[in-house]
């Protein structure tokens, strides 16, 4: 680099870890985390996430830093340039695109989730959400995201989405165009500790609910969290006619649901009570599955992310307890505040039924409901919703670096005229999104394909590229520089053996579930409604989803092809690329 | 919640807990940290966007 282009980089260390951190720490910490937990068993479930986070998560974190740093220290910052410079191959270089392609399209809908949140939050202060029945939680959200008509998101007042969109929208892009250390850092700098107080204040309030309603007093706050923690479940079963296999009829939790169950079950041949053990639990292959899906989508690890923030690091910058802060941080915030917050909230007010649900269905459909018969509900209900906003803008902002770091490369352009290119790709493909809107379509597609099947792609890339392509040692080397403590050792293997095969089995089986529709536990094959949009019953939205994902993959490769900074990368001495 | 629910539900919060505050003390505590946390008044190099742009 030439002394007269000064690069962007972070202020301080805690800056550059509560960024990372910020960009991990979303709405899955404190909806989907929590669900996944009590749909499994909490103590199963919690053994094979932190097997997963230490096989996954930390080996692909350290190996995307350590990546990161050295691309950047030759001169690159986007993920193309970082990849091409530190393996010299063009192959790498163009999957490396993927890194740039992943933030970019998820920014497109991430921001009308993001939106979402806002709007709860602004609405619960406007005392505009006091519900008494799920279908007045369920019919409002519908009007504000526009879920029954293509277009009606379209909507501007409070109680639609569209001012709250064209604030974060702008938001985000104010921030992203102050830069990385005032923009950025600066805003996750109070944005994080602020989403940690906040998440604190619930956590108190979730905690001190006791029992809120005397006629069902199994409805309380410690149920909801034995609901999620309990090592052992109990399940009511019933014996299907003509058949001796058990089905199960419902989960039981608290004293008086057990004394009904075993009532029922003794008076009825074809019922009985029982307890599905940790082992057992342990044994079910789709745990497994969602805990290290888990792990791998909570961290933000394989999502172009980090390997651009670290770029921005200095040579002896420390990536090793950089990257083991971020991620213990965004474990806190999922473990120690989500995974006591949402669903024994759900529990508390709603029972099993409405502590078990998807992400959104539990974030904006039963939450609702709980603030509304909680009492204070309409402050604490605000600040939930604004939690989960703070939580997403931090996130969508580290989606957006990427994107600018790629144009200021491939064009040869400044930050300022990058953010406004890249404002109006993503404003186009967020106004798709949104316009689109009826049963949440093209978000849904564009999360399936991108935010969850390309991921898996680059971070198996990435680990390979670390282990085998880079080279082990020299990998480690790379980490190593200007650490407190090295890498421990025994991380060799992992990263270079146990990572990758665990993430080419994971990515193997969800494929053969989620794409082509078979069970693994049952060995019945249902196409997903993925591919049935596709090639079965053929959805025009979700392709037209897939024509905005392969636009946009062009228009970067092409960027890439014929940007001679990113040609030169995998030019053995460049003279026009970055410096060795 | 079971003994064994509140065993699990302490030990992993407490895991996870420890790991995060261990780790920002040794980040706050490392020698040459504390000169860079308030730089924010600073010029900073993104101000060479400007000249970039300009």
């Amino acid at each position: 680099m030439s002394s007269s282009k000064l690069k962007d980089t972070w202020n301080s260390r805690i800056g550059v870890i509560l960024a990372v951190s910020g960009s991990a720490v979303g709405l899955g910490n404190f909806l989907r985390f929590p669900g996944l937990a009590a749909k499994h068993g909490g103590g199963a479930f919690m053994l094979a996430y932190f097997f997963s986070f230490l096989i996954i998560g930390l080996s692909i974190c350290w190996a995307e830093w350590a990546i990161g740093r050295a691309g950047g220290q030759k001169g690159y910052n986007s993920s193309p340039g970082i990849m091409g410079i530190l393996t010299r191959k063009p192959v790498i270089k163009y999957l490396g695109v993927l890194g740039v392609l992943i933030p970019v399209m998820i920014y497109m809908y991430y921001v009308y989730i993001e939106a979402w949140c806002l709007g709860y939050a602004v609405n619960f202060l406007a005392g505009n959400l006091n519900f008494t029945t799920g279908e007045e939680s369920g019919a409002f959200f519908g009007n504000f995201v526009g879920i029954g008509e293509n277009g009606s998101a379209f909507g501007f007042g409070i109680q639609q989405v569209g001012w709250f969109l064209v604030a974060v929208f702008i938001l985000n892009f104010y921030l992203i165009y102050r830069g990385i250390s005032k923009g950025i850092e600066l805003f996750c700098k109070y944005a994080m500790p602020a989403l940690i107080v906040l998440a604190m204040v619930i956590l108190i309030r979730v905690l001190t609910l006791g029992t809120p309603d005397p006629t069902t007093p199994d409805r309380n706050a410690a149920n909801g969290l034995g609901y999620m923690w309990n090592p052992t479940k109990i399940h009511l079963e019933e014996k299907s006619e003509g058949s001796e296999s058990w089905t199960k009829l419902e989960e039981i939790i608290g004293s008086q649901a057990t004394t009904e169950a075993e009532t029922r079950a003794a008076s009825d041949e074809s019922l009985r009570i029982r307890e599905v053990s940790l082992w057992e639990q342990l044994l079910n292959f789709q745990l497994w599955l969602d805990a290290a899906g888990q792990i791998f989508f909570s961290l933000s690890i394989g999502f172009g992310v980090i390997i651009n923030y670290a770029s921005y690091l200095k040579r002896r910058d420390d990536v090793v307890l950089s990257g083991l802060a971020a991620t213990s941080a965004n474990e806190f915030c999922e473990v120690a505040l989500g995974g006591l917050i949402t669903v024994p909230a759900a529990f508390t007010f709603l029972g099993i039924a409405g502590a078990a649900g998807s992400t959104l269905g539990l974030g904006f459909n039963a939450l609702p409901m709980v603030f509304s018969n909680m009492p204070a509900g309409q402050f604490f209900g605000f600040l939930f919703f604004f939690l989960l906003f703070l939580a997403a803008v931090t996130s969508s902002l580290s989606m957006l670096q990427p994107g600018i770091a790629f144009l200021e490369e491939s064009m040869d352009i400044g930050r300022h005229r990058s953010v406004a290119l890249l404002g109006l790709i993503t404003a186009f493909g967020c106004g798709f999104v949104v316009y689109f809107s009826k049963d949440l379509k093209a978000l849904d597609t564009i999360d399936f394909w991108v935010g969850t099947f390309l991921i898996f792609i680059l971070a198996t890339t990435q680990i390979i590229v670390f282990g085998w392509v880079i080279g082990l040692e020299r990998g480690l080397k790379l980490a190593n520089e200007g650490a407190l403590f090295p890498i421990p050792s025994i991380y060799g293997f992992i990263m270079k053996y146990v990572t990758p095969s665990f993430l080419l089995i994971i990515f193997f089986f969800w494929t053969l579930q989620n794409i082509f529709g078979y069970n693994v536990l049952t060995g019945e094959f249902a196409y997903s409604s993925y591919i049935k949009d596709l090639f079965i019953e053929p959805d025009r939205v979700a392709a037209y989803s897939l024509i905005l994902i392969g636009l946009v993959l062009a228009f970067l490769k092409l960027l890439t092809f014929i940007s001679p900074k990113l040609k030169a990368s995998t030019i053995s001495n460049p003279e026009t690329g970055g410096s060795e | 919640m079971t003994l064994g629910g509140w065993i699990i539900m302490l030990v992993s919060v407490g895991t996870v807990s420890t790991l995060f505050t261990w780790c920002i003390y040794k980040v706050l505590t490392t020698e040459g940290e504390e000169e860079k946390l308030h730089g924010f008044e600073a010029e900073t190099p993104d101000m060479q966007d400007k000249e970039k742009d300009s």
